[in-house]
């Protein structure tokens, strides 16, 4: 019932899939909040132990010894157990927090290897990262020690009265009327805050994004000469930011003292009323159970003020909580079809029969493609950079599928045969120099884990990148960073290269090399120097032979040497055909073959 | 730090004073209390009662008075502490030198900036407000019960020693193990990242199990080491129960004897009793406090360390010689350049001369040092040996935004920056009018660009991520040739563009009317056959200088380059 008020549909539907998280670990919560109820009754007992001791200490002469030595002793025992009881609930807590957020990591990670790639590049990394690290973490924090608070902090609240009750209804009547006052100040104070606290989260939010381009493009910066200029707009947002996070800071510190406050007043009117019922003739209120009182209207409004704050944790926890959902129930692609056959013995047959895609519905890209290609032929796709080449990257390696019309291999619908198997069947080489932290060698066999040390020699050879990784300190087992660490562009790309040889299913050629039975090529733009291009191009030649290739060409001579030329403008494929025909044609093709190439011919 | 504080130091002052006037006042109510108990319980006065509970009240709202008065200062300190922090920062980041943002790192230069000075903020903030406080009131309960009675007293002594050990042993075994759990956590990070940078290549390659295995290993170890964390932490609340009862206990003990003996009376046994408690919830609050401020005291070490920084290269505040206008427009005089730090020089003895209005083309391979060449012409780094000249005078002599405001260079990385395609332009010249922005945008091609973003007033988003590579290029070139440049340097600025576009802002560039010295780095030979000198490039060598017919002559790295491009394919 308050948990309907506290949290909104959306937050209680996440509320249900975090319970369900936590259920395998129901036993541990179970005995978690057993525990936490067996401490707080402990806790309460002291104090009314420690009251009774009070009232044998008479006056001088009159101390009841008798009475007293027994008490401690119980005192003693309550302690030792309370003790015992918080170290192992905080245990228990730690396994259950600790143990959830793994779980919920790694689920979370597989299902990012299970994504479809759309999503992926619609949702920039450093977010799905902030979300698998912080928000599980946050989640963790808040969620699972919120509930045990709120748990702890309601029974302490609850047996306080009851205990209060038992001792003397009066006192307790006042408590109840007055308490309720501490936790409306601090409702009070944070609505009033929210909003500087939000004013604050945003211009932090401003100033950093000022700060992320200026600092980032800080060379420029310098260029420029703006370095004045911009401090002084970066002063404007800094003087913004101290106004309002003084006012977030100060007024949110506010709470404290006047909880505190609202406190110091209960205790006066617990001691008011304690004493003045102590005073009354025949009364049973004794000196000792005035001073449980009091501890008792110290321990009893401190979770009221607790509770406060972990409503507003418990609520950023589900927040967290709902991110880190999201990502986990993003529908995952489509799986492989039931009993789908793997290729086999793999010809390299290619064709797209009417094929239609869009990254967007409202922007079509391709629309009713047809191409046959057949086995170990080269098929060059050329046009300007950005023009959408990686399109059809994306669709032979099944990164994204198409929206209608068929891409088959050997015949076979792709769609129909797994995704491990049809990538399989390709190499690819991208622009983009991915290399995984680890050593070279490990990069080098990513396609064939088990590779001997000589057949990773071998492809390094192949690609030329032998030579440098020999020269690296630790050769083969030089480790690299996540970006490439220390390796050049030029490194990065030859590695990259290297890791195709040995990634085919097939059978060794004579060189020790496992190339697959096609490829998919980005041809370097800038970053290898040209003398080594012309080795890799050799080598690449080489790979090609007999392989069916796909190659987004920037050099002349593998538009040239190829079978089929798909020239491809603003996303959509203007023109196919060879070279001289596309020449013939003198259309976009032929402009900028004229305008790069045709200049040097002559000279 | 104190140098940051020292504006503020009323607040820094009169913050932990509120604070420890509001502690007093909370460390007399136990007194207050205790006369309630023997004066008016035992005593049999309600009047007594009613005016003690009456100054319990008023003790209250002093204390609220205090308190408020604290914050507001500990608030005001610390928020204008971080303001003036970053400001210093910042003023000191944006003016170090190349090799030094080389060292330091943009991210970790961002981190000190934003999540370290928060930090810092917090932890100035908190130690205003509790760190003198709470030992104020441990030392002030053992003072109070001192004045009760000596030899309780004693008791006191011994658990607060104690209990700082204790508090002190833990820290110091959990701190280590925490910043093991924060390396992990980091690791945990890099491998969550690597699986969406990757996406492409694990999926490619069939490494999708092998990725979730290696980072279900990490994951694990990650937990293991929170857990063990976990139980060290876990130990502190009970051990700080077990100790203050367990004063409690010996207190109420040797109370009862010493009431028993007439030393003490009932009221004071309950006051020492309420002090022990109020020992208890201030420690608990210090710990966490020692948590906080250790962190604080992380962050501000980064970010002092940060301050400390000084610019490798400075530069006269005003020429030191005139400038020859007969002199070549760039002369470098057998140049060699070491990056800080290289075991190898990126140039080698680079000696060449350039006359105002040529233009210049740099090309080699990866790694020949293109870039690092054009780099020492605005003096973004120093040469190690030889002179860089620029109109007859030597860089080191030129001001650096003198120096800077002739040349205009476009780099390899195309950076933008949010706001309007305006505000960017006007980085080259704060006082161009729209149409000499818009002139300069028409020669770098980049007139669609700001077409298809409506207009100079269109917005460019950070980093400019509403833009293509190409587009962003262009608009880089335009803002260089916004300046109008004596000196204009392209380094391989227009990689992004289609090569019937890189023809055309070619010929544009060499229509300028104001005839600026150009230097254009390419990998492609297509892009700088046609300059007045071209420069070749190898391992920091230059392997030849010369026009395109005399290199293809006499530079048989220059031919390799060439061939490699065009011949071997018109040929076959």
């Amino acid at each position: 019932m308050k948990r309907a008020k506290l949290f909104s549909g959306s937050q209680a539907a996440t509320l249900r899939k975090v319970l369900k998280h936590i259920g395998r670990y129901r036993l541990l919560v179970f005995l978690s909040l057993a525990l936490s109820a067996a401490t707080v009754v402990l806790t309460l007992i002291v104090p009314i132990l420690i009251g009774r001791a009070v009232d044998g200490i008479i006056g001088a002469g009159a101390v009841r010894f008798d009475v007293i030595w027994p008490l401690l002793r119980g005192i003693g025992i309550c302690v030792a157990l309370t003790a015992l009881g918080q170290w192992v609930m905080n245990a228990v807590n730690n396994r259950i927090t600790f143990d959830v957020v793994r779980d919920l990591r790694e689920e979370a990670l597989e299902h990012i290897n299970r994504l479809p790639l759309s999503w992926i590049d619609g949702h920039p990394h450093g977010e799905t990262v902030s979300r698998v690290i912080a928000d599980a973490d946050q989640f963790a924090d808040g969620l699972l020690m919120g509930f045990t608070q709120l748990f702890s902090g309601v029974l302490t609240i609850l047996f306080t009265l009851a205990f209060m009750f038992s001792q003397n209804a009066l006192i307790t009547l006042v408590v109840v009327a007055v308490t309720p006052l501490s936790m409306f100040v601090a409702r009070f104070i944070a609505t009033r805050t929210y909003a500087m606290f939000r004013l604050q989260s945003e211009t932090r939010g401003e100033q950093t994004a000022f700060i992320d381009e200026r600092l980032g493009g800080l060379k420029v910066v310098q260029a420029f000469g703006r370095e004045a200029a911009e401090t002084e707009r970066f002063d404007e947002i800094n003087d913004r930011l101290r106004d309002c996070s003084l006012k977030a800071t100060f007024f949110s510190s506010l709470t404290n003292p006047c909880t505190r406050f609202v406190n110091s007043v209960v205790y006066a009117l617990v001691a008011l009323t304690g004493a003045l019922t102590a005073l009354m003739p025949g009364s049973a209120m004794t000196v000792g159970m005035l001073t449980a009182f009091l501890s008792y209207a110290n321990q009893y409004t401190k979770p009221f003020n607790e509770i406060s704050g972990v409503v507003t944790e418990l609520q950023n926890a589900i927040a967290c909580a709902g991110r880190l959902f999201e990502l986990i129930e993003a529908p995952a692609q489509s799986p492989d079809l039931p009993g789908a056959e793997p290729l086999q013995a793999v010809q390299g047959q290619v064709d797209w029969r009417d094929v239609c895609f869009s990254y967007t519905p409202d922007r079509p890209l391709i629309e009713d493609f047809n191409l046959s290609v057949a086995p170990g032929r080269r098929v060059a796709i050329v046009g300007p950079t950005g023009c959408g080449k990686t399109t059809l990257i994306n669709l032979l390696m099944r990164f994204y599928d198409p929206d209608s019309g068929t891409i088959s291999v050997d015949g076979r619908d792709a769609l129909t045969i797994p995704r491990r198997s049809l990538r399989a069947a390709y190499g690819m080489v991208l622009q983009e120099t991915w290399l995984k932290a680890g050593t070279i060698r490990e990069n080098i066999a990513m396609g064939r884990p088990n590779a001997t040390d000589a057949e990773v020699v071998a492809a390094a050879k192949a690609a030329h990148a032998h030579s440098f990784i020999r020269r690296l300190p630790e050769g083969y087992d030089t480790v690299i960073g996540e970006d490439g660490g220390q390796l050049s562009q030029g490194q990065k790309q030859l590695l990259c290269i290297s890791r195709v040889m040995l990634c085919g299913d097939g059978a060794a050629t004579e060189e020790g090399l496992h190339l697959p039975p096609m490829l998919i090529l980005d041809e370097a733009t800038s970053s290898i120097d040209t003398r080594t291009e012309l080795k890799i191009q050799s080598a690449f030649a080489r790979m090609m032979k007999g392989r069916t290739s796909f190659i987004v060409a920037h050099r002349l001579s593998t538009i040239r040497e190829a079978d089929v030329i798909l020239v491809m403008r603003d996303g959509h494929i203007v023109e196919q055909g060879n070279h001289e025909s596309l020449l013939a044609q003198n259309g976009f093709y032929a402009e900028l073959y004229n305008s790069q190439f045709a200049g040097a011919e002559q000279a | 730090m104190l140098k940051y504080l020292r504006k503020y130091r009323l607040e820094c002052v009169c913050a932990p004073l509120f604070k420890m006037l509001e502690a007093l006042f909370d460390l007399l109510v136990p007194l207050v209390v205790a006369s309630i108990i023997d004066r008016g319980i035992l005593g049999g006065s309600a009047g007594h009662v009613w005016r003690m509970c009456g100054v319990l009240v008023a003790l209250g709202l002093i204390g609220l008075a205090a308190a408020v008065t604290a914050q507001y200062f500990a608030a005001k300190a610390a928020t204008g502490f971080a303001a003036d922090v970053r400001h210093a920062l910042f003023e000191r980041l944006t003016a170090l030198s190349f090799p030094d943002v080389d060292r330091v790192g943009v991210s970790a230069m961002i981190t000190r900036m934003t999540s370290d000075v928060n930090q810092a903020q917090t932890g100035v903030n908190m130690a205003l407000r509790l760190l003198l406080r709470s030992p104020f009131v441990v030392l002030g309960a053992m003072v109070m019960a001192f004045t009760i009675d000596a030899r309780c007293a004693l008791i006191f002594l011994a658990v607060i020693a104690a209990l700082s050990a204790v508090v002190c042993a833990i820290m110091a075994v959990n701190i280590p193990m925490m910043q093991g759990v924060q390396r992990q956590l980091e690791a945990v990070l890099a491998a969550t990242r690597e699986n969406l940078t990757g996406a492409r290549v694990i999926r490619a390659f069939r490494r999708e199990d092998a990725q979730y295995q290696a980072f279900r290993a990490k994951n694990r170890e990650l937990t293991s080491r929170q857990r063990r964390a976990g139980r060290v932490s876990a130990l502190l609340n009970p051990v700080t129960y077990v100790l203050i009862n367990a004063a409690v206990i010996v207190l109420v003990r040797q109370g009862a004897l010493r009431v028993d003996a007439g030393a003490l009376s009932t009221g004071a046994v309950v006051a020492l009793y309420n002090y022990m408690s109020q020992i208890l919830v201030e420690l608990l609050k210090f710990a966490s406090l020692t948590v906080t401020i250790n962190k604080a005291w992380a962050s501000w070490k980064r970010i002092a360390s940060a301050l400390a920084l000084t610019p490798s290269i400075t530069s006269p505040d005003a020429m030191e010689s005139p400038v020859d206008p007969a002199a070549p427009a760039v002369r470098f005089d057998h140049v060699t350049f070491t990056y800080p730090g290289a075991a190898s020089p990126a140039l080698e003895d680079i000696d060449f001369a350039v006359a105002p209005g040529q233009t210049v083309g740099i090309i080699g391979g990866t790694g020949s040092g293109k870039s690092s060449l054009a780099r020492l012409i605005p003096r973004f780094y120093e040469a190690t040996a030889g002179t860089v000249s620029v109109d007859g005078v030597d860089v080191r002599s030129w001001p650096q935004v003198e120096l800077r405001r002739r040349v205009g260079v476009v780099m390899q990385k195309a950076s933008l920056f949010k706001g309007s395609i305006r505000d960017n332009l006007r980085w080259g010249r704060d006082d161009a009018d729209d149409e000499s922005l818009l002139r300069a945008a028409e020669t770098a091609q980049a007139l669609d660009v700001i077409e298809a973003k409506g207009g100079l007033s269109g917005e460019i988003e950070q980093n400019g991520g509403n833009l293509s590579g190409g587009q962003r290029q262009r608009l880089t070139i335009a803002r260089a040739l916004a300046r109008r440049p004596e000196i204009l340097i392209l380094d391989d600025s227009a990689s992004a563009l289609d090569m019937a576009t890189d023809a055309r802002l070619r010929r544009a560039i060499a229509d300028l009317d104001y005839r600026p010295t150009v230097f254009i780095i390419s990998q492609r030979t297509a892009s700088i056959m046609n300059a007045d000198l071209i420069l070749v490039l190898e391992d920091g060598r230059l392997a030849g200088k010369g026009a395109h017919a005399q290199l293809m002559e006499s530079c048989p790295v220059y031919r390799e380059i060439y061939d490699s491009q065009f011949r071997k394919e018109a040929a076959s």
